[in-house]
């Protein structure tokens, strides 16, 4: 706790972040690199979709990353909502256009994939349908966020936006789903994946731990910058940016 | 003043059918852009009643949702411009009970006739007669929904720039459990799938979460608007 409140000041932060970039971006080229080699080289291709399902080592992740986002970020929002913490505001702003564009990677290599599967580039499969509705979700959020000037009326009004998309996923996501089952589709679906390979579940827990490290890297960039922006009347900004001597 | 908190939210209740009363043709804004949109369907797809009977209950169920969404702007706007809602703010009652008094007058003003509406809608858009009465149910079921989600974003963007157009968008996405099981509950009595007490069913349990915990969050969003 001691710990958490010496960093949660946004200068304190801007220093962490800037010693921790360079590491946390070696990890995660390491990472993509070796899990990018095993998924196309290593692993085997499948029997029934060949090499087409080798986008899954990148859809799957991004899948997984746009709903952990989307979490991290109502965490983020809540807890500067609720403590009134100005650097988990700026975590939760920053996460949005993050969250966002993993779940629009999972759309667009989604209906990518379903091209050879499905012979169509979209169908109102469940898993695409609620991570359309997602990014929706993400959008909304965003214009929240742009249309409203002063940055803690900005922060809370879109945590509690936040909140209440993080109480409505789990809804709209088991009525797509009971929805999709209802208008029993013809045909293949991927819902129904055969048990994974342990050949293909190592690269794709790498790749994975890739995007998480992608995440927290770009997490630390973007939450660098946003402080600069917000602090930029502050005397160590302008010290810093060379205003001030 | 006296009865404490029912007393307010009794108060605050026919204030706000009085006020609406006295501006009813934003009440009837709503209604009437339920019955155009309808309207405008089968102009759209064709006269065919086969092909009408096929897309009636998505059609209805879709309208019914957008004029409950444009029908939203009006839920705090008078009220935030004039200073009421500071008022409400300052009395010693809970904000929150008095949005659910404003969220319930509100339905009973445009939500309520859409559902009263929606019968005849139902005939021309050539709904089976054994469907029309899961239709006003699911819309009676659902539409308080509509508006008790409705108010948080509402309540969120006022004084904010392009506020109309923004609710819908931050609306919209939290509207598809409903629209799903209200369209399906229709489908379902008009011979095209399961019965329909299951998706009824659903839509009473969205009505009971909504109702715990919209006027909660539309109240901490006024206040965040307020402040």
């Amino acid at each position: 706790m001691k710990l958490i409140h010496k960093y949660a000041a946004p200068k304190r932060f801007y220093e962490l972040a800037g010693t921790l970039t360079p590491g946390l971006a070696i990890i995660t080229v390491v990472l993509f690199v070796s899990g990018l080699y095993l998924g196309l080289y290593w692993a085997p291709p499948d029997y029934q979709q060949g090499n087409a399902y080798r986008i899954m080592f990148v859809h799957v992740p991004n899948a997984w990353m746009s709903m952990m986002a989307y979490v991290a970020m109502a965490g983020f929002a809540a807890a500067g909502y609720i403590w009134n913490v100005r650097l988990a505001d700026i975590l939760a702003k920053v996460t949005a256009p993050l969250g966002a564009s993993f779940t629009l990677t999972a759309l667009v290599t989604g209906s990518l994939w379903g091209k050879p599967m499905w012979g169509t580039y979209w169908v109102w499969d469940a898993r695409l349908t609620s991570e359309l509705i997602l990014l929706f979700l993400y959008v909304g959020y965003m214009a929240l966020q742009a249309s409203i000037d002063d940055p803690r009326r900005a922060a809370h009004a879109s945590a509690i936006l936040a909140i209440v998309g993080v109480v409505n996923i789990p809804i709209i996501h088991y009525s797509v789903y009971w929805w999709h089952t209802l208008h029993q589709p013809a045909s293949l679906t991927l819902t129904n994946q055969p048990k994974i390979y342990i050949t293909m579940l190592i690269p794709l827990i790498i790749m994975s731990l890739g995007f998480m490290f992608f995440y927290l890297t770009m997490l630390c960039v973007r939450a660098r910058s946003e402080i600069l922006w917000r602090e930029r009347h502050a005397d160590w900004v302008r010290k810093l940016v060379g205003l001030e001597t | 003043m006296t009865g404490g908190v029912l007393g307010a939210m009794r108060a605050v209740f026919v204030r706000e059918l009085l006020v609406f009363w006295r501006r009813s043709t934003e009440v009837m804004t709503a209604l009437v852009f339920f019955l155009i949109v309808t309207t405008l369907f089968p102009l759209a797809i064709g006269p065919e009643r086969r092909e009408l009977m096929l897309v009636a209950p998505g059609v209805l169920w879709v309208a019914a949702l957008l004029a409950t969404t444009l029908s939203l702007n009006h839920l705090f706007a008078s009220d935030y411009q004039d200073g009421s809602l500071e008022q409400m703010l300052m009395s010693p009652y809970p904000l929150s009970a008095m949005v659910l008094a404003k969220i319930a007058a509100h339905w009973v003003l445009t939500g309520l006739p859409l559902a009263l509406l929606s019968p005849l809608l139902a005939v021309q858009m050539a709904l089976p007669t054994k469907a029309i009465g899961t239709l006003v149910g699911s819309l009676l079921l659902g539409t308080p929904t509509l508006t008790l989600i409705g108010a948080v974003p509402a309540a969120l963007t006022l004084g904010v720039r392009g506020g109309g157009v923004l609710v819908s968008l931050l609306v919209l996405p939290l509207y598809t459990p409903v629209l799903i099981f209200g369209a399906e509950a229709v489908a379902a009595s008009a011979g095209q799938g399961f019965a329909s007490v299951a998706h009824l069913s659903l839509l009473g349990a969205f009505l009971a979460l909504a109702l715990s915990f919209a006027p909660w969050a539309s109240s901490a969003a006024l206040r965040v608007s307020l402040d």
